[in-house]
């Protein structure tokens, strides 16, 4: 009877609006309507009927796809609240066509305990925009020294299962060695933060002829490579889960390519601005350009689109990292490295991968919400546009050219590199099993 | 031209003018009793330095004052600097106080591109971080026109430290621009990742370029690479590059030597070849560095170039 009055419901008796979804594109193809009632896609077709109080959608023109899902997300709660809050990310996700995030441990207190992890899922559920997932530190406070309590994380409600360092590296081979064996117990994954901290020390920006000409201290390609090639043959070596974040360089894209050749378990991302930004925009001394890893060279961004476009890299992570504004209006070296990025990436990826043939809408779902659900254990997520599938979905207009405003960004940071930039494609609406969270490219909380 | 912020930024044309008014400029206070030019007169000009510099920060006081400018100097001792106060701050202080000019040094490289965003005055940089110097750059072409005449086709061999020096980058730049060679010499370690992008030639043999150089310019290597692993010894460092007896016997007749200072004398120049007045030019650097000085800021305060 659920969808007679207009209303589903689910599991545990909440009533849920259903929602007709007209004339829309899956994956850029055929149009069709589809029905979302109780969280799923209950029925895909042409001329659907919508039940009775059935809310319409009018989604003739736009493309549709899986929501997408970022493995790499700063929401800085707890710590920095005057940055970034959960509620305020998710928005931001929402925003930019995403039903999951997976928050990086990098907080105040660091996420290292189960206590940490479910407060931020908690907070997760609370703001209700986002499946929150947090990661958990793979040490201590980040320090590099001793395992945190993985297992403790893998077992709360927040149901941990990346672990990650992020911002620091865990360059101790014999910790790294550990991390990667003990998470096999719960099917967990590493994700490192690939740096060799001794090779970057005071590092600004890529190494290589701009540093050299503007006088900052170069981070070279071969301090992240040195570090993945390590860890692929400790991955291989105990037959582990790896993953690898925001990956920079093309001599990355070249181990990665050795590992899987080999068989290895190893997985990794790349982040938006290194598929469209170069070290150039460093000579503006503007630190919104400051980014760990640094912006590399063309050759780089090259390679790296490659990769991802023949799989060596699996997936987009948008590395969303808000900075309060005098952590960036500073002298370059005294400002910290990180881009906003939620709200921009799909745009991003659909001027370096798609408006270039290098992907097609199939093929950016694949790496924007499948692949990353799969490497974070998503089951909810990241699956087909089909009938009986979760109704976690985004629309997006892919004609839509869009000016990049920093003041009308939901983060509670301004910190964008692409500010004043024109951009294709535009969320119009986001839905998360089955309850839009994003609707006419407005937020609906 | 608004700033000068890199020595780049100068074309053939602007940086012969500022050498030609530098050159009026010396030649109008020449034999004066009272050394002040009324050019300035009811100006400010703003000596903003982050980082200790009795040299530069005199020589620019010294500069503004000989035009009658208005002096101030904010150093980053005992100002608000040293509080915590960002440079974005210091920078709305001084705009609210007026500045025509602000002459800033600052250990971080690109500081003065910053600070051009945040006031309506000139900026001249006067030393960021491990970036430029291009005041530095315009004293040392200043100085190696008057010995030697010319800089078109003039050899300069720049030797030290490279990797660290901003005074290498602004003089690669701006004499470049003005036609000269420019070879760099340094140990590997102390050569920058993407040197060959730079218009010089690089070597890490000093002793070949010597014969070849009408100008040799050494650079202060501080001794704390040496903790750094940059080169192993201070003896041997200055075995393999420094500018001892032996060395300048083997430059050309007339070939000059020049330090931008302060000297680690017995490290990268010997005392003897520092303080030999027929080939070292270290102490009229300095004297030309005022008169330079004077011209940058006058070029940029609304003088004309004619």
């Amino acid at each position: 009877m659920s969808g007679a009055s207009g209303r589903g419901r689910t599991d545990d008796g909440v009533e849920m609006a259903i929602w007709l979804v007209e004339g829309v594109r899956p994956y850029g193809g055929r149009p069709v309507d589809l029905l979302l009632r109780d969280g799923v896609v209950a029925e895909v077709g042409r001329g659907l009927s919508a039940p009775s109080g059935a809310h319409r959608l009018d989604a003739g023109g736009l493309v549709a796809l899986p929501g997408l899902v970022d493995l790499h997300t700063h929401l800085r709660e707890p710590g920095r609240e005057d940055a970034e809050t959960v509620e305020t990310g998710s928005r931001a996700a929402a925003l930019g066509g995403y039903t999951a995030v997976h928050a990086m441990a990098n907080t105040e207190p660091v996420a290292d305990t189960a206590g940490v992890v479910e407060q931020v899922w908690r907070l997760g559920r609370e703001a209700g925009l986002v499946d929150v997932r947090p990661v958990g530190a793979v040490t201590v406070g980040l320090a590099g020294v001793r395992l945190a309590e993985l297992g403790a994380m893998a077992d709360s409600a927040a149901r941990v299962r990346v672990f990650s360092d992020d911002g620091h590296c865990v360059s101790d081979p014999a910790l790294m060695r550990r991390a990667l064996e003990y998470v096999k117990a719960f099917d967990g994954v590493v994700a490192q933060h690939a740096e060799e901290p001794r090779l970057t020390e005071g590092a600004q920006m890529n190494e290589g002829v701009v540093a050299a000409r503007l006088g900052l201290t170069g981070w070279p390609a071969a301090a992240e490579e040195a570090v993945i090639a390590r860890d692929v043959l400790l991955a291989g070596h105990v037959g582990s889960r790896l993953h690898v974040c925001h990956v920079s360089t093309a001599g990355s894209v070249e181990i990665l390519r050795w590992a899987k050749a080999k068989g290895f378990r190893v997985t990794a991302e790349v982040t938006p601005h290194h598929l469209l930004l170069t070290d150039e925009l460093a000579a503006t001394y503007d630190p919104v350009y400051k980014v760990n890893p640094p912006l590399r060279t063309a050759e780089d961004v090259a390679a790296l689109r490659a990769g991802l476009a023949d799989g060596t890299i699996d997936a987009i992570a948008t590395d969303h990292a808000p900075h309060a504004l005098e952590d960036k209006q500073s002298e370059w070296a005294a400002a910290r490295p990180g881009m906003l990025g939620l709200e921009t990436a799909l745009s991003v990826a659909v001027r370096a991968m798609v408006e270039t043939g290098l992907l097609d809408w199939r093929g950016l779902a694949e790496r924007m919400a499948a692949a990353p659900a799969r490497i974070g254990g998503l089951a909810g997520h990241g699956r087909a546009v089909a009938e009986g599938e979760p109704a976690s979905l985004v629309l997006l207009d892919p004609d839509a050219r869009w000016s990049v405003d920093p003041a009308a960004s939901a983060s509670r940071s301004r910190n964008t590199p692409y500010a004043g930039r024109e951009l294709p494609a535009r969320v119009v609406a986001t839905f998360l099993a089955g309850e839009p969270t994003v609707l006419d490219g407005k937020a609906c909380l | 031209m608004k700033h000068l912020l890199s020595a780049g930024d100068l074309s053939r044309e602007e940086a012969l003018s500022v050498l030609d008014t530098a050159e009026r400029m010396e030649s109008a206070l020449a034999g004066r009793e009272v050394k002040k030019l009324p050019t300035l007169r009811g100006r400010t000009v703003v000596n903003l330095f982050f980082e200790d510099s009795t040299r530069t920060r005199t020589s620019f006081e010294l500069a503004a004052k000989r035009l009658s400018a208005d002096v101030v100097t904010f150093s980053a001792k005992g100002s608000s600097v040293s509080k915590g106060e960002s440079l974005k701050d210091t920078a709305l202080t001084l705009e609210a106080m007026g500045s025509d000019a602000v002459v800033v040094r600052h250990s971080c490289s690109g500081a003065p591109h910053r600070l051009a965003g945040w006031v309506r005055g000139s900026v001249v940089n006067a030393g960021d971080g491990t970036h430029e110097h291009p005041t530095q750059a315009l004293l040392d072409a200043y100085t190696m026109r008057r010995r030697l005449s010319r800089l078109e086709g003039l050899r300069v061999t720049i030797v030290g430290d490279v990797l660290h020096s901003r005074v290498a980058r602004s003089n690669v730049l701006l004499l470049s621009t003005l036609g000269a060679d420019v070879t760099l010499v340094a140990p590997p370690t102390l050569l920058p990742v993407g040197v060959e992008a730079w218009p010089a030639a690089v070597s890490y043999d000093l002793d070949a370029s010597l014969p070849k150089a009408d100008v040799v310019m050494t650079l202060r290597v501080q001794r704390e690479r040496m903790g750094e692993s940059y080169f192993p010894s201070a003896r041997e460092y200055s075995r393999r590059y420094g500018l001892d007896r032996a060395r300048v016997a083997l430059l050309p007749d007339d070939a000059i030597v020049m330090h931008p200072g302060p000297m680690n004398r017995g490290m990268e120049i010997a005392a003897e070849v520092a303080d030999d007045p027929r080939r070292s030019t270290v102490v009229e650097q300095v004297s030309n560095g005022v008169s330079v000085r004077m011209a940058v800021l006058y070029l940029l305060l609304g003088g004309r170039s004619e």
